[in-house]
């Protein structure tokens, strides 16, 4: 089921609609992202996996709108990110949730306020005690016990610094949820973690959809629902995970074999 | 040939250093200019903005408490060893006066703030950008010119003056000690002196130029910092390059005000 033979199979309504998407950094000698098209579909786990280099995080941020497109078309919830204004965006980003591949927590703020943040700049209705409140539902729903609410991320471990960061991101309710790279640096156990807290996340979230940005096979293979693989700046593959475990083009097998290999060690 | 391959390829490396000197400081107008219009677009920043004035003021204080003590000691003595050669030693407080509240005290408390509280500022920034931590403010929908620029530039040009102030103040004050207590300098003579020299508008023009380079080096280290490249060797050179510019372009700055009031008294008498 490679990307020539199968064009996008998935018919419920999309979240992200890319279509011609090229990016260039140097004025075009170079593209990191090729002509990609792709559609992620609703209320799924969606993962884009692929070797290292393929511009998965590009990729991501041109989703967020933090990147503009050199051509083409990137459709959010229905809405195209390259035409809007900077201020639109502002406002149309709290419709996202992002966690960080390093959780990329203010550093001068505890892990409750990291999480209140959000909703201290986008609920003004609401009292300090309320944002406190929801803060601290979000965090204990990211798996982060009350006692450690009031540690600065210095002070935190990868894991704890994860679940804070995921807790801001939540903070805001967001209707589409992306991770970049969320188990890059961790070990084993708390690799198992996170993608157990994401897939427990999504579910708990009846409706919303999550995008994972990771290379790692098994988590894909795991809790994802809809796997998408980016090579050379376009999509080589796309489908159900089950699709790839049988596929037969050479590179898919590659990253697939490799993958399980290393699990099986 | 080979020389005007030389030539050729030096012409090329000009223009191209050239071209990106140039395309900085668009980039940096293009900036200043959104630093300045999110200062007045609402939320209002006054947390961030007295946080970074307690930064920029009160944690230097100590250090404007010394050097402002000593340049006043310093300056005098070597004023009055010259002064005396010649019996002008009821000269030495207007003298000094005028070096510190023109010169002196603004470009000094300018170096000062610039290295400590700016180098924080541009290497603080630098690592929320290599961290990512700029791109999550923009992701949660906060404009981080408005959340991490604005308001640093408005406690650097507030607290720089008021810092300036106090330098004036300590350097004028050890400067008299010195001279009264120390050099034995007649008290009549030096009140007298400095009376009919030293005119209210010297401290406006020290509080003008102190307000100027406040404000440029809060913006360039802030700039600086936000364009950060890279891992740690990137916030090292942007740090670098904010401290090394602002503390240049105090002196370069200094003496463009110094021909401006000057033309400006011109005007106006």
């Amino acid at each position: 089921m490679t990307r020539d033979k199968v064009k996008n199979t998935i018919t419920d309504k999309n979240a992200i609609e890319i279509s011609g998407l090229k990016k260039s950094f140097d004025g075009g000698k170079d593209f990191v992202l090729n002509g990609v098209e792709l559609n992620i579909p609703k209320s799924k786990i969606t993962m884009i996996i692929g070797f290292s280099g393929t511009g998965k995080s590009v990729l991501m941020k041109h989703m967020l709108g933090l990147m503009k497109p050199t051509s083409g078309l990137i459709k959010v919830l229905g809405t195209d990110l390259s035409q809007m204004s900077e201020r639109k965006l502002m406002k149309f980003r709290m419709k996202l949730g992002v966690m960080f591949q390093y959780s990329a927590l203010f550093d001068d703020m505890t892990a409750i306020e990291n999480a209140m943040f959000p909703l201290i700049e986008h609920r003004k209705d609401l009292t300090h005690d309320e944002v406190y409140s929801i803060a601290s539902e979000k965090m204990k729903q990211s798996g982060l016990e009350p006692k450690h609410f009031d540690k600065l991320p210095s002070q935190m471990s990868g894991g704890m610094r994860k679940r804070a960061a995921l807790a801001r991101a939540l903070a805001l309710d967001p209707e589409i949820m992306l991770y970049d790279e969320p188990t890059t640096g961790l070990d084993p156990i708390l690799t198992e973690m996170v993608d157990d807290l994401i897939y427990s996340t999504h579910y708990s979230r009846s409706g919303k959809t999550s995008v994972v940005v990771s290379h790692d096979l098994h988590a894909a293979f795991r809790i994802g629902d809809y796997v998408i693989m980016l090579n050379n700046g376009g999509v080589l593959m796309d489908g159900k995970p089950e699709d790839f475990i049988s596929s037969k083009d050479p590179l898919v097998r590659k990253f697939v074999d490799t993958g399980i290999r290393k699990k099986d060690v | 040939m080979k020389n005007k391959i030389l030539n050729s390829s030096a012409f090329f490396s000009f223009s191209k250093y050239l071209e990106n000197k140039l395309s900085e400081v668009g980039r940096f107008a293009f900036f200043a200019k959104k630093a300045l219009v999110s200062i007045f677009n609402p939320p209002s920043r006054w947390k961030e903005i007295f946080k970074y004035i307690d930064f920029v003021g009160n944690h230097s204080l100590g250090i404007i408490l010394l050097t402002g003590t000593f340049s006043g000691l310093a300056l005098t003595f070597q004023i009055w060893l010259g002064f005396n050669l010649f019996s002008a030693g009821d000269l030495v407080g207007p003298t000094v006066a005028l070096a510190i509240l023109r010169e002196l005290g603004p470009v000094m408390t300018g170096l000062i703030i610039s290295a400590r509280a700016g180098g924080a500022m541009a290497a603080q920034i630098g690592t929320m950008r290599v961290s990512e931590q700029i791109d999550a403010l923009e992701v949660i929908g906060v404009d981080p010119i408005q959340f991490l620029v604005s308001p640093r530039v408005v406690a650097t040009t507030i607290a720089t003056p008021l810092m300036c102030i106090i330098f004036d103040f300590l350097a004028l004050v050890s400067s008299y000690y010195l001279s009264i207590h120390f050099l034995g300098l007649d008290e009549g003579g030096y009140w007298d002196k400095l009376s009919a020299w030293i005119e209210i508008s010297y401290l406006v023009e020290s509080i003008f130029k102190a307000t100027v380079f406040g404000f440029f080096f809060g913006l360039y280290c802030t700039f600086s910092g936000y364009y950060t490249k890279g891992g740690a060797r990137g916030v090292g050179l942007s740090t670098n390059k904010g401290v090394v510019t602002s503390m240049v372009m105090v002196i370069v700055l200094d003496y463009i005000l110094s021909n401006f009031i000057r033309f400006y008294y011109l005007v106006t008498a």
